[in-house]
């Protein structure tokens, strides 16, 4: 600044034209040149430090760099009274002097500051400071000078009442000391503290008084404007103070203030001052944010004239300069819409009187206003990374414009008419005159209107431009919705302007979006309109497709529906006349596949039968459709699996009821419904065919094609699949077909020709030329068309079949492509022992594919000697006949094994496998021989034996029993009758004597029942026996109808019948004592006596003769396997036997009970000694040599170890050493059971303890 | 009080639309259409925020020059979307929000339902009821 001053007259008007080049006033009085050469000095050192600023009501203080505007004192800048002007409020009153001379002093300079100090005093004026400048050279040039203090002194004395801070001295200014500096200092804190006291002071009574003038607001002369006027002084000192803050929050609270009153009027409180706000709008020049303050504005609010657009456009003007003050351009932008938004509403809600478009000009020129201000003060890449905040008001702005267009008749192709001039010029008139600082600028909101307003080209070019940057800027950021709608907004303008070509694409576009998310209702409506697009531009089949869709579309009218249902037919007609082309369609616009029925269910039919298809469709049409065809495309595939097709395979895998639904879709949801289709699994198991163990099992996704496909993208959508008729499949055809609204069925026919699977692919409808296709049928659906081969089957009809009673057998002839002819018999070339029973009176049941009973009748039968055949009744091809046969097996002569016989030969049969828990079964073999074949069926059949037969020889002395257990092995229980054991030789002087006390017996599942007979002998004793026992039985159920049963045999040989020996043991206690008592000896006396004379069987190597005697070698053995008994000395012996009746041999030994109580006697076992014979011994056989080996050589040890008595106690087991096999050793036979008699068995004596006997041993088991 | 009732399904179809009047259905439907771009602008910007501190209440989303629409999504990302008439200048922040509040409460009261199979529209009468009452109350 070259001159420190404004010139008088400029500091005393008002001057808040350029509000931020304010600055407080601080008035400057007393030495005017003295100041001059402190100023610049002054004006440069005082912003250079912060001072903080403490402030009242609780605000937090602020650190604030001060400068001020030094103007010369004149009384005329002191406020007066009531003025409330704040920005030309001189703040502070300086008086600046030199004297340092008391004389000077007294003479001139303490009036002078007397005078200002009364002026101020008038003023009631207390902020104030006077300055006294000391200089070195002053004082050296005067000699006559006091002490400089003294004349501060005087000052303070004379001026400064108590407030002594009042004064300040600066010494030497001009120099540069570290003296000066330091004063320099002092004073400039002094200064900037009393500035800022000044403004605490001075602001705080201004706010206290703007208060009171706001709690006045309900006095009836209250004004907004006034007020206004008031709080924005507040503002402007605010902002001079660079307090951009504060500034802002005095307009936000007027704007609140101003809003509350609006909206008090909408509820009926209005106030007086409101009225001057809702007088009609008459200009609409939109928001002026070039100029940091309105002038025009503010003197229209001040002049209480101003409407509400006025108003609130210099509101948001002075908010907008603040905030671009404060770099917060993006809240501008975001104010402005608010604005826009708000101004509209109140004017409603004050019912101001707007002309039509008067609005939508103010909007678009101050849409077009803030963004050109935000653009002007961002940089390019701020405003790109920001342009969320910007896109409203270019959008706002857009549909602004959109709506003017079509107000003023520049949408359309032709120039806009009389009218809508008028309306152009009348809105153009609004906007007045351009402003004089947008003048220059070519692209200013103002021309831009005008121009756009000025023909139809205009318009076009300006809107295209809002448009497409607008749809840019979206897409930018990533609003693709916003951008899409904008976009139709465009499609309607081409529409309009009868350009449907670039319409298309953008309506296209749209529709994609609201398909990809399922909108219904936006989706129904962007059809209707590409609809009509597509029909200007004659893409009929597009065209079609879209109408078809729009037909079946539930949010449209009933009228509309039925519209676009007759634009369908009545090009179908058409196109029918043009060529012979065909266009395809989706059926399911049309009409959507519900479900297939086939009957039979299954869907499998064999080759020459009929399967019916029945379709459910549901026409989505508004009304009843005649359609020319429909038409049901079908895939042939020879199936190599045949197990599919085969019967077996239809009764395993019934499906449920034949019925395969599809999925229904909701036209429109369906696509964002779809987005994830439901995954399909199904369980995989692959078997080894050899073994059909399992070798890979997995889970298999059967639709992938439909998951994989979605992901690809979402391009498929609307452009329809290329729909074409496969032509070189079968098809089924139903024609003329009406399809009323709703559900309607249409069943399709087929003859089976040939065998294989038949997949379902397309479904499609003629209506004229147009084809409706439904390209893919998913589900997949298949029907299979088998050809069968004649089976046969015989099963048992129970689980098992038992051998000797009639048994249930089923015959199930399948005949499969053979049809039974008269005449045709089963031939059956049965076994011997299986015949057939009842063979009259069998009625065979006929059954058709399905399971359904289709005939029933009686079968012939015919049974020859070797042949029974069956007259089979006639049957068609692929049908089941099923009867029962009763057979009955009979039951083998059982035969003894092993037990009992000589040699240990057993005889074993083939037929028969004995196991030991189960029954014995029985395999017949039949063959059978069918009219179809020339092969004989061999059937085998496997029957069990319930019963198996056991006999034991038994004795008593010398009386002899035979014994027969028959065990039922069967699940069932019989009635035994009759039995009988006879000899097959027939010996006359045998008899044998029934014990059995009943002939009838019953004989339960599981459980044995036995018989005893006596063998009673005249006279010659015989060797061996042939018995045959023999039983008759019946199931106890059904006793009366098996009367006439085979009975049951049992052969069987008896050998050494007779017995040779006796033995009899005795023990006697101790001499002298009464009992036997543990631990004492007692005696143990065998006898063994021969109870036969030389009989056939002594015939052995162990026979002795000597003189006319004969004697064989016996080994006896005394064994005690439960360790009652110590056998004392030894326990086996040879003794030689006279071979003669009643011929005795005892032996006695010591033996020592070791319990006490009643103990069974030991065994006393006895054995054939044969003398060894070393020819012999390595002839024997190896059978004998196994048979006897573990005797010989276990008594060889025995008598090498003879005198270990206690040896004899347990059983003597010890491994054989090796090298005795081939020593000459005698050998032991044992007898049979029958020739020794043991009379002794099972006897027990009484054994005391011992009285000494304290060990008492407990088993716990 | 509202004008329109949206519910927005995590895949942005509508689970369930009303607004009264009846008759500008279509462009509430644009409406609440368009909106779903600022509320995923919400969402994105919100999904650095730490999950379970998140507002579910997303403010207005964009004001109209006569409606205000509101935002609202739960924690499944269903989104909530209310649109209010701007002359309406009683209806603050607090009141726009406890109406979500109710609103979300009876759309889980609809998920509740063992027979409603999430992601079909909603067709709860007293989920209809008590948009009615939002839309019919007097403020």
């Amino acid at each position: 600044m070259e001159a420190p001053f404004l010139s008088g007259s400029a500091a005393g008007e008002k001057q808040v034209g350029y509000a931020m080049e304010n600055k407080p006033i601080v008035t400057c009085a007393g030495d005017q040149n003295l100041f001059t050469s402190v100023y610049p000095t002054l004006s440069q050192q005082l912003p250079r430090e912060p001072m903080e600023w403490r402030r009242s009501y609780g605000r937090a203080p602020k650190m604030i760099h001060l400068e001020s505007n030094f103007v010369q004192f004149k009384e005329e800048l002191l406020p007066k009274e009531g003025n409330k002007a704040l920005l030309t409020f001189p703040f502070l009153h300086i008086y600046w002097t030199e004297c340092c001379d008391t004389e000077v002093y007294k003479a001139t300079a303490k009036d002078d500051i007397t005078k200002w100090q009364n002026i101020l005093k008038v003023h009631s004026s207390a902020d104030w400071l006077i300055v006294v400048v000391e200089s070195e050279a002053k004082k050296k040039n005067k000699t006559n000078i006091l002490p400089r203090t003294s004349i501060v002194d005087k000052i303070r004395n004379d001026f400064c009442n108590k407030q002594s801070d009042r004064c300040v001295v600066l010494s030497d200014p001009l120099k540069d000391s570290s003296r000066s500096q330091e004063s320099w200092n002092a004073f400039l804190t002094k200064l900037r503290t009393l500035l800022l006291m000044s403004f605490t002071k001075n602001l705080g009574k201004f706010e206290d008084d703007m208060r009171t003038l706001r709690e006045k607001r309900t006095d009836p002369g209250w004004s907004f404007c006034d007020y206004f006027m008031v709080q924005e002084e507040l503002a402007f000192v605010f902002e001079m103070l660079q307090q951009f803050e504060d500034a802002l929050v005095q307009y936000d609270e007027l704007d609140a203030l101003f809003s509350q009153y609006v909206v008090n009027f909408g509820a009926g409180d209005g106030a007086n001052w409101l009225s001057s706000f809702c007088q009609p709008v008459r200009s609409w020049d939109g928001l002026v944010l070039r100029k940091p303050i309105d002038m025009e504005k503010r003197d229209l609010i001040q002049k209480r004239e101003a409407t509400l657009l006025d108003l609130r456009s210099y509101l948001f003007s002075r908010q907008c300069t603040l905030l671009i003050f404060l770099q917060r351009p993006w809240e501008v932008a975001h104010r402005a819409l608010q604005l826009l938004h708000n101004c509209i509403q109140e004017l409603k809600l004050l019912e101001v009187v707007v002309p039509l478009g008067a609005l939508d000009c103010w909007v678009f020129l101050s849409c077009l206003e803030v963004l050109q201000r935000i653009e002007g003060c961002c940089e390019r890449t701020q405003i790109e990374a920001n342009l969320s905040h910007m896109v409203g008001l270019w959008s706002y702005a857009t549909e602004k414009l959109k709506s003017l267009g079509y107000l003023c008749g520049l949408v359309s192709e032709n120039a806009p008419n009389s009218e809508d001039l008028n309306k152009t010029v009348d809105l153009l008139a609004g906007l007045g005159a351009e402003r004089p600082e947008t003048a220059s600028t070519a692209q200013s909101p103002y021309k831009k209107l005008k121009e756009a307003l000025s023909s139809v080209e205009a318009f076009e070019k300006h809107y295209l431009d809002l448009s497409h940057s607008t749809i840019e800027m979206y897409t930018s950021i990533g609003r693709i919705r916003s951008a899409k709608l904008v976009g139709k907004d465009l499609a309607e303008f081409y529409m309009r302007k009868k350009d449907p070509q670039k319409a298309e694409t953008y309506l296209q576009e749209a529709l994609k979006t609201y398909l990809v998310e399922g909108w219904a209702l936006p989706i129904a409506h962007t059809r209707k309109q590409l609809a009509e697009c597509q029909k200007q531009l004659g893409q009929t089949e597009n065209y079609l497709q879209t109408s078809s869709l729009l037909a079946g579309d539930t949010h449209l009218t009933e009228e509309e529906r039925r519209h676009f249902c007759q634009e369908i037919l009545k090009l179908s007609n058409q196109q029918m006349g043009n060529q012979g082309n065909k266009v395809f369609l989706a059926l399911d616009s049309l009409a959507q596949l519900k479900n297939l029925h086939f009957e039979p269910p299954t869907a499998v039919v064999h080759v020459g039968g009929t399967l019916s298809v029945e379709v459910t469709l549901w026409s989505r049409m508004p009304v009843a459709v005649c359609v020319d065809q429909i038409s049901l495309n079908v895939h042939f595939n020879i199936e190599k699996n045949s197990y599919r097709k085969t019967a077996e395979w239809l009764t395993k895998h019934k499906t449920s009821n034949g019925i395969i639904s599809f999925q229904s879709e909701v036209l429109g949801l369906a696509l964002s419904r779809q987005t994830m289709p439901a995954v399909e699994l199904y369980e995989m198991h692959e078997r080894n065919p050899a073994d059909s163990s399992l070798t890979t099992s997995g889970v298999i996704c059967k639709n992938t094609h439909m998951l994989l496909r979605w992901q690809e993208s979402s391009t498929f959508l609307e452009t329809p699949t290329p729909l074409s008729l496969d032509n070189n499949a079968n098809t089924l055809k139903r024609s003329s077909v009406t399809l009323q609204p709703g559900l309607n069925t249409v069943t399709f026919s087929i003859q089976a020709k040939e065998a294989g699977t038949y997949t379902l692919r397309q479904l499609a409808a003629s209506v004229g030329s147009l084809q409706f296709m439904l390209a893919h049928i998913y589900p997949l659906v298949q029907y299979d068309v088998y050809s069968q081969e004649p089976q046969l089957k015989v099963q048992p009809l129970t689980g098992s079949l038992l051998a000797g009673i009639p048994q249930k057998v089923k015959f199930t002839v399948t005949t499969g492509h053979y049809t039974i002819k008269n005449g045709d018999t089963l031939q059956l070339s049965n076994a011997d022992s299986m015949p057939i029973v009842q063979p009259t009176g069998v009625t065979a049941t006929i059954y058709s594919n399905s399971q359904e009973k289709y005939l029933q009748s009686t079968l012939t039968i015919q049974s020859s000697e070797k042949v029974t055949s069956i007259v089979l009744p006639l049957a068609p091809a692929y049908h089941v006949i099923e009867f029962e046969l009763e057979v009955i097996c009979h039951l083998p002569t059982a035969t003894a094994e092993g037990v009992g016989l000589v040699n240990g030969e057993v005889p074993k049969s083939r037929d028969w496998q004995r196991s030991e828990s189960c029954m014995t079964t029985s395999d017949q073999k039949i063959s059978i021989d069918c009219p179809w074949s020339i092969y004989s069926t061999i059937v085998v059949l496997t029957f069990s034996i319930p019963f198996k037969a056991e006999h034991t020889l038994l004795s008593s002395g010398r009386r002899k029993y035979i014994q027969v257990c028959v065990q039922n092995l069967s699940d069932l229980r019989f009635q035994l009758l009759d039995n009988s054991l006879r000899d097959t030789c027939d010996c006359v002087d045998l008899q044998l004597v029934p014990l059995n006390a009943s002939l009838q017996q019953y004989i339960y599942s599981k459980q044995s029942v036995f018989f005893v007979w006596e063998l009673v002998w005249t006279k010659e004793r015989p060797l061996t026996l042939q018995c045959c026992f023999s039983v008759t039985f019946c199931p106890v159920s059904l006793e009366e109808q098996f009367a006439s049963l085979k009975p049951y045999n049992y052969e069987f040989q008896v050998d050494h019948i007779f017995s040779l020996y006796s033995v009899k043991a005795d023990i006697f206690p101790p001499l002298g004592a009464e009992y036997c008592q543990t631990g004492s000896l007692c005696s143990l006396e065998v006898s063994i006596m021969r109870l036969s004379e030389l009989l056939e069987v002594d015939k052995d190597e162990a026979l002795m003769e000597s003189n006319g005697y004969c004697t064989t070698k016996l080994l006896y053995e005394v064994v005690d396997n439960s360790s009652n008994w110590a056998v004392c000395g030894k326990s086996s012996g040879v003794i030689s036997m006279p071979v003669a009746a009643r011929a005795t041999h005892k032996v006695h030994m010591e033996v020592m009970p070791l319990f006490a109580g009643c103990l069974p006697f030991p065994d006393i076992r006895l054995f054939k000694y044969l003398p060894h014979h070393s020819a012999h011994s390595l002839q024997l056989d190896a059978d004998s040599w196994i048979e006897n080996d573990n005797v010989s050589v276990d008594k060889n040890l025995d008598e090498q170890a003879d005198n270990n008595s206690i040896k004899s106690r347990g059983s003597i087991h010890s491994s054989s050493s090796s090298d005795q096999k081939g020593l000459p050793m005698p050998r032991l036979q044992a007898f049979s059971s029958a020739q020794v008699f043991n009379s002794s068995t099972s006897m027990q004596i009484l054994v005391i303890p011992n009285k000494d006997d304290r060990v008492l041993e407990v088993n716990v088991t | 009080m509202a004008v329109c009732v949206a519910v927005i399904a995590k895949e942005n179809y509508p689970l369930y639309i009303r607004s009264i009047p009846t008759e500008n259905e279509l462009k509430f439907h644009y409406t609440v259409h368009t909106s779903l771009d600022v509320v995923d602008e919400k969402i994105s910007a919100m999904g650095k925020a730490l999950v379970d501190q998140r507002e579910l209440y997303l403010g207005l989303l964009y004001p109209t020059e006569d409606y205000k629409v509101y935002g609202y999504v739960t924690n499944s990302k269903v989104k909530f979307v209310m649109v209010v008439d701007s002359s309406n200048t009683a209806l603050r922040d607090n009141e726009i929000r406890s109406m979500f509040r109710k609103l979300h409460n009876s759309y889980t009261d609809v998920m509740c339902n063992p027979f409603y199979n999430p992601g079909d529209p909603i067709q709860s009468r007293a989920f209809d009821n008590m948009v009615t009452s939002m839309m019919m109350q007097v403020c």
